[in-house]
């Protein structure tokens, strides 16, 4: 069926700045995802699943400006011990990153696996994106696989000591990156995985997560604060019998931000969780769009979400958890809540449960509200100021989310980094 | 130390008038009772003087040591001196009880131009207070209030209030939901904090409480007013006869 003339249009257009790089083992699966780009054209704004955010400006042929953003802070995650994996504008940067080695763990750099014929990722690249496809389509992550231009490729085999930390420096004000990591993590197996930093001034990311049966990942990302940056990113991850996948975002400014995580349960008694944390001012626009489907039995899958948001911010919540046949025991929970600090900004969300096994248990909500008064009175009364109840209570709002970072120094920082930003402003 | 004077508060949001013109004067180191058909406009006067939005006042005053305590925000009245213990302690999920209660001091220690108390003696003086109160280790630890039971909600109003060492103590029905020996502890509490310097306000509606605390004054609330004040056998009066005669009696 041909595509409408707009959505041609701006795919054409898209397409005609791109080039696939030196394919090597991925590029069946590189040109796989140009025919689905092309056969499903790349969003528009009359896409149901873009009705809440517009996609031009992450479609458009070339990036918009987007100024560095300065301040003394330093850099998320940098009083930890990890190995650093430096992007710069998505481009891997040797000099700034560690040696990629350690024990329990290979990393291969995307062009590397390029040059090889094969490799243990090309069962996997592109091969989670193209699944995710259905029933939702996801254009913009098949794009990432067709013309993605730098990525690492993380096969865990043990328990590496440290984190692996994937940083993304951005650099220049029209920068365009397009990462596409690969991670596999074998049977009982654990890692954690940092990210953090703006990237660039536009960024699509995907990743693609393999966790075999007893295998565990801790995900921990923090987006960057470039207040005019933009990104898609997509996490694909699909999780084998007894398998741990545990997922927080924290998001602080950008001007467009859409993360999508889709989850597959493919193995029995496996555990997923997805958090997110994000504060946004003005023209902030936060979107995260979740699908977890459950194919096994007895898995959980928990959605914990929360948004602040103030002087105008969007914040978008689309989540979804399905339930097939035959997946009994099911234990599925998802909520997106948002505390808007006026009445400037909104919160739009589409929850949404679908089940067709009959031995489930599942619960969502959303909700959207002010700084609770009582609350608020109850601290003044006892001689807190305005502004510090009402920031107590905003990361009070916050912590269901931040609860989800299971390593108690990590969270600390993200309630540091959280803390700052309600000082910061207003 | 507290005056109230000629007192008119009204609801911002409807035309309804709920206190009609209260005086009182509570002096330093007086212990004033307040006791009152539901309804009658206690709680409302308490929240006045703490500063809870929603009230208008359309007459009258209320000074602490000659400051005008209307004028002031909830937490400027707070460092002034004026604490309420809620009739209704408030739940706040995801603020650890703990860390509301050293925010509170220091923010009022800050807001007199004093040094922010240590971890170290904050941690030793709550820890000592706490146990008078029977408050155990872990209720310090929880989200304030959150999954307290009725009793327990009301020890912590007087674990704040013993932190706090306010001047103007104003306890709106504080042993409602106490049992005997929890109702023991509480008066000793705020016995213990009775000075020359501290006045308080209690509001109850019953003569038990005030068994324990002894107060100087009485004085019975109906419709808006103080309608009748004595010695601590108004309370007694009131405990045998209901207020039936009270009010027969001004009207
Ligand atoms: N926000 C409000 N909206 C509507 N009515 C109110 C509000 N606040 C107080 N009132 C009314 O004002 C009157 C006085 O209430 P208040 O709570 O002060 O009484 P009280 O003397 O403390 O009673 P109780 O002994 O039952 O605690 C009541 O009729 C109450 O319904
Ligand atoms: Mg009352």
């Amino acid at each position: 069926m041909a595509l409408p003339q707009a959505k041609q249009t701006a795919t054409d257009e898209r397409l005609a700045t791109l080039n696939m790089p030196d394919a090597g083992c991925t590029r069946k699966a590189r040109e796989a995802a140009l025919a689905r780009v092309c056969e499903m054209g790349l969003p528009g704004r009359r896409d149901e699943y873009w009705k809440y955010t517009q996609p031009d400006t992450l479609v458009s042929a070339d990036a918009p400006f987007a100024a560095l953003f300065h301040n003394d802070e330093p850099p998320m995650f940098d009083e930890f011990d990890r190995l650093k994996i430096v992007f710069i504008d998505g481009v891997f940067s040797p000099e700034d990153s560690d040696e990629l080695a350690m024990d329990g763990v290979s990393i291969d750099r995307l062009e590397d696996i390029c040059c090889k014929d094969i490799h243990w990722a090309k069962e996997l690249y592109g091969v989670l994106e193209a699944n995710g496809q259905n029933p939702v389509q996801r254009p913009l992550a098949a794009l990432n696989t067709a013309f993605a231009s730098d990525g690492v490729a993380i096969h865990v085999t043990g328990k590496p000591a440290k984190p692996i930390s994937l940083i993304y420096r951005h650099a220049s004000e029209t920068s365009d990156a397009i990462l596409h990591h690969v991670v596999r993590v074998e049977s009982g197996a654990e890692v954690t995985i940092l990210e953090n930093g703006p990237a660039a001034s536009r960024f699509n990311k995907c990743m693609e997560i393999d966790i075999a049966d007893g295998g565990t990942l801790h995900h921990i990302r923090a987006q960057g604060r470039d207040h005019q940056r933009r990104a898609a990113t997509h996490m694909f991850t699909r999780m084998g019998t007894e398998s741990v996948y545990k997922s927080f975002t924290l998001t602080v400014n950008g001007v467009l931000t859409r993360n999508e995580q889709v989850v597959e349960l493919t193995g029995d008694d496996a555990v997923a969780h997805v958090a997110g944390a994000c504060v946004g001012d003005g023209e902030f626009h936060h979107d995260d769009t979740v699908f977890v489907t459950h194919d096994a039995v007895n898995c959980e899958s928990r959605q914990v979400f929360k948004k602040v948001l103030r002087n105008g911010a969007t914040g978008v919540f689309q989540g979804k958890i399905l339930v097939k046949e035959g997946a009994q025991k099911t234990d599925g929970y998802q909520i997106s809540q948002s505390l808007l600090l006026d009445e400037d900004s909104q919160f739009l969300a589409k929850p949404e449960l679908e089940i067709y096994a009959d031995d489930v248990a599942c619960s969502h909500g959303s909700t959207s509200g002010a700084i609770d008064e009582t609350a608020l009175f109850y601290l003044r009364s006892r001689g807190v100021s305005v502004r510090e109840a009402t920031n107590m209570l905003t990361l009070a709002f916050l912590a269901e989310a931040v609860q989800e970072v299971e390593d108690e120094a990590l969270a600390e920082v993200i309630v540091t980094r959280l803390q700052d930003w309600l000082a910061r402003r207003r | 130390m507290l005056d109230i004077k000629n007192l008119h508060v009204k609801l911002e949001e409807e035309d309804k008038q709920i206190l009609k013109g209260v005086d009182l004067t509570v002096e330093a180191g007086k212990v004033h009772a307040i006791m009152g058909p539901n309804g009658s406009g206690k709680s409302t006067l308490s929240y006045v003087l703490s500063g809870r939005d929603g009230y208008e006042v359309t007459d009258g005053t209320a000074t602490l040591n000659g400051e005008d305590l209307l004028e002031m925000e909830p937490e400027e009245r707070a460092a002034a001196g004026v604490f309420l213990a809620f009739q209704y302690p408030v739940e706040i999920p995801g603020v650890g009880n703990m860390t509301f209660l050293r925010t509170a001091v220091n923010a009022q220690r800050k807001a007199r131009g004093q040094d922010e108390l240590s971890a170290a003696d904050f941690l030793k003086e709550v820890r000592a207070k706490a146990k008078a109160l029977k408050i155990d280790a872990d209720m310090l630890k929880r989200p304030v209030n959150v999954g307290f039971s009725g009793g327990e909600k009301k020890r912590n109003e007087i674990l704040q209030m013993a932190m706090l060492e306010p001047k103007m103590c104003i306890l709106d029905e504080t042993d409602s939901g106490l049992d005997v020996d929890a109702m023991k502890l509480v008066s000793e509490g705020v016995n213990a904090l009775r000075d020359e310097g501290r006045g308080f306000l209690v509001i109850t509606h019953y003569q038990r409480l005030l068994d324990h605390i002894k107060p100087d004054v009485v004085h019975i609330m109906a419709d808006g007013r103080i309608v009748k004040s004595g010695g601590p056998e108004l309370a007694l009066e009131v405990e045998h006869n209901g207020y039936a005669d009270i009010l027969a009696e001004v009207n």
